[in-house]
């Protein structure tokens, strides 16, 4: 019997994506459960700004709202943009490097459990007594006194989702540093392959001071310590402290993989090399590094003293250089192209001035006097969806239409395509620019709602409607993808015709192994050499055809993080003195995690080889009798 | 992967280098840890010797990062070839850290205790 035999059917699988340590079908998950979040996030966004739309309005309660934009800002950070940033980095990082999995497959698996438990988790607060309501940064001095379980259900889903975030972090760090293929050195990466690989590399740094942030303000709220009470000695500043040298690398670990992807649709559709490669690798390291120098600017008015302010300010500031050099290095890449405006290139070309006028008003913000004008008002508000929406969002969007023909050999719908971007892209700049004013004008972020003597009701509306068309812009995203899916019109390899990094070069559907033999990559842009050459296969091989090694799948990511997210409401309900039971639920949950652990530490799994005929048959499956790449 | 073991057959030269460099480094290793026990030794004498504990307290922080440092150099093998990446995100880690602790030590814990 084939050792690759599959059973079909639903059921089968169902239990086959559980079960799978395979990154392209991770990828798959990361990308459905994100979206799943982003339209959670978007409707929360949007019972927000109905509230918001004339003054004095009662849509929604002020204790609501707040738990409203808490949760709106958690889910799409943590849940919708990071777990969609992995989803493009899974299914996309181990193909451009000539990979055949990621380096640990399983903790790939158990990475995307944790998230998406930690997810379900801080959403069923809304069920269980209201959700969190303290905003996304959760400060100390408010969140403390926050009534119910709202902050615990935070805490708790967030340290569940971030040990996610966390481990596919390094798995991802070492996949790229260990399994490139041969000829791929360094400095021939794709663009995408490296921002991945810094951000990487961020979040190692980066979530540890969460978790520890996240786990002293566990013992303060479930335990009766006093971390961050001052009235018993401690600091609530130090909250913020630990927040923001998580929160500001948080930002760079979105943007750059953001940056990534727009690198490899710029240098597509342009026809061109990147401009400026070996600036654009240097721009992304130094923007890394420098991201951990400049947390304090959102702490600005804290009262830190002239000094530090100054110290940061300047930190900030210099931020600015790698990010000029990357806008100028796209404007480059464009610039004597051939340029073809499909759908991903249009996002890419509406980033540009989106993304720049969010780098000028941080910037402003940057200088520490200004700040103390804007902080905390709709200014803030306006610069920071600037670079999240008009930065990673666009960026998500045109990847997806840009990726989707490599993930599931569909071509998304063009014309719906540029029909959703300019729905989206105008809804977006109608939205959020006007805040900018709103915030001149005085308008405090945060609050349920104004008067009507304030002179604030026309540009909230306007923003209101512009939140409307940004909801139809996903909408149509979303019939696009069932259209597309329905049609089911096969389109094969490079259906863009221009690609020029390795996960092109695949021939489609791509095998379970993804590469047949490794191949061997001559240079930047390895199937750009191979097509100028006229190689049909596109690609040089650097090993004959032989036995494949792969993974075994497993459900005990899948268990583990059920017994974590069981005991995550043992440790919840424990502080209630009427829940006795609270504690069998945590010893239940963690002695089914902890017996997974042992089962995985104490029973070798060495996968299995696929053999040559295998691979033979699986390609006659695949791609008829005369194989993949002719 | 661990479980097939190869027999490495040497060439007298290749032996003869292998030796040199392994007394190399034992002599380094010896000359290493002969510069700990002394900097343990200040560190001990400083104390007992009663100097002020401003002055003790920074000495045997640093000697301390100087020992963290030898470790991981010379018994940790960190000086040797094709260690760039192991090297560059330790210290970066490190880097990391310290302005952290920069950070509570001076803007939250001296700010806030004047």
């Amino acid at each position: 019997m084939s050792s690759i035999a599959k059973k079909t059917g639903f059921g089968a699988t169902v239990w086959d994506y559980i079960t799978t340590v395979d990154h392209k079908k991770i990828g798959v998950m990361y990308l459905l459960a994100g979206t799943f979040f982003f339209v959670l996030g978007g409707i929360e966004a949007l019972l927000m700004r109905i509230q918001l739309m004339r003054p004095n309005n009662d849509f929604v309660s002020a204790g609501f709202f707040n738990e409203l934009m808490t949760m709106h800002g958690t889910t799409m950070i943590f849940l919708a943009a990071m777990p969609l940033l992995f989803g493009f980095m899974n299914a996309v990082v181990p193909l451009q490097i000539g990979a055949r999995d990621v380096a640990f497959p399983f903790l790939n698996s158990l990475g995307f459990w944790l998230f998406f438990f930690g997810g379900v988790f801080l959403n069923l607060s809304w069920f269980l007594g209201g959700a969190p309501d303290a905003g996304w940064t959760s400060y100390a001095s408010l969140s403390l006194y926050s009534e119910g379980h709202g902050i615990d259900f935070y805490v708790l889903g967030l340290q569940i989702s971030g040990a996610g975030t966390l481990i596919s972090g390094i798995n991802f760090l070492v996949t790229i540093i260990n399994m490139r293929a041969p000829g791929m050195t360094y400095m021939r990466m794709p663009l995408f392959t490296w921002t991945t690989f810094v951000a990487s590399a961020l979040i190692l740094f980066a979530f540890p001071p969460l978790t520890i942030g996240l786990a002293l303000m566990l013992f303060d709220r479930m335990f009766g310590a006093n971390f961050f009470d001052h009235t018993m000695g401690g600091n609530t500043i130090i909250w913020e402290h630990l927040f923001w040298i998580f929160g500001h690398p948080e930002v760079y670990i979105l943007v750059l993989p953001a940056f990534g992807l727009f690198s490899e649709i710029f240098a597509t559709f342009s026809r061109k090399r990147l401009f400026g490669y070996s600036s654009m690798v240097f721009a992304t390291i130094l923007i890394g590094f420098l991201g951990f120098m400049v947390w304090a600017h959102h702490m600005f008015t804290v009262g830190l003293g002239a000094t530090a302010n100054a110290i940061f300010a300047v930190a900030t500031m210099a931020i600015a250089v790698p990010t000029g050099m990357k806008v100028f290095n796209w404007l480059l890449t464009m610039w004597g192209g051939s340029i073809k405006v499909t759908v991903p290139m249009l996002y890419a070309l509406g980033f540009i001035p989106s993304f720049v006028a969010g780098g000028v008003t941080g910037v402003m913000q940057a200088a520490a006097p200004l700040d103390y004008q804007l902080h905390d008002s709709y200014f803030i508000v306006a610069h920071f969806h600037y670079v999240i929406v008009g930065g990673i969002v666009l960026a998500l969007f045109g990847s997806a239409h840009y990726y989707w023909p490599l993930m599931f050999n569909q071509m998304l719908d063009e014309r719906l395509g540029k029909v959703t971007f300019w729905f989206f892209f105008v809804g977006f700049h109608c939205t959020f620019f006007v805040q900018h004013f709103l915030g001149l004008m005085g308008m405090p972020r945060r609050v349920a709602t104004y008067g009507a003597e304030q002179g604030l009701d026309t540009f909230n509306l306007i923003s209101t409607i512009g939140a409307a068309l940004m909801a139809i812009g996903v909408l149509m995203l979303v019939i696009n993808v069932v259209k597309t899916a329905i049609k089911n019109e096969k389109v094969g390899r490079d259906p863009w015709g221009d690609g020029r990094t390795l996960e092109w070069a695949i021939p489609q559907p791509v095998p379970f192994y993804n590469f047949r033999q490794t191949p061997l990559v001559r240079g930047l842009d390895t199937y750009w050499i191979e097509k100028q050459e006229g190689n049909e296969e596109g690609m040089t091989y650097a090993e004959p055809l032989g036995d494949i090694h792969m993974p075994n799948n497993s459900i005990l990511p899948f268990i583990m993080t059920i017994g974590l997210f069981i005991a995550s409401f043992g440790a919840l309900y424990n502080m209630d003195a009427d829940k006795p039971w609270s504690i069998f639920l945590l010893i239940g949950g963690l002695s089914i995690l902890f017996a997974c652990m042992f089962a995985r530490s104490f029973k070798d799994d060495h996968g299995y080889h696929v053999h040559v005929e295998d691979i033979l048959a699986e390609e006659e499956r695949l791609y008829g009798k005369k194989g993949g790449n002719n | 992967m661990a479980h097939h073991e190869e027999a490495v057959v040497r060439t007298p030269v290749e032996y003869a280098y292998e030796r040199k460099k392994r007394s190399d480094q034992m002599k380094m290793q010896v000359v290493t840890f002969a510069l700990m026990i002394f900097l343990t030794l200040i560190a001990f004498i400083a104390v007992n010797a009663g100097f002020s504990p401003y002055y003790v307290a920074p000495i045997i922080l640093v000697f301390a990062g100087i020992q963290v440092v030898l470790q991981l150099y010379y018994f940790m093998h960190m000086n040797e070839p094709n260690m760039g990446f192991i090297s560059f995100f330790m210290w970066s880690g490190i880097f990391i850290a310290f302005i952290t602790v920069l950070c509570f030590v001076t803007i939250i814990w001296w700010h806030t205790a004047w």
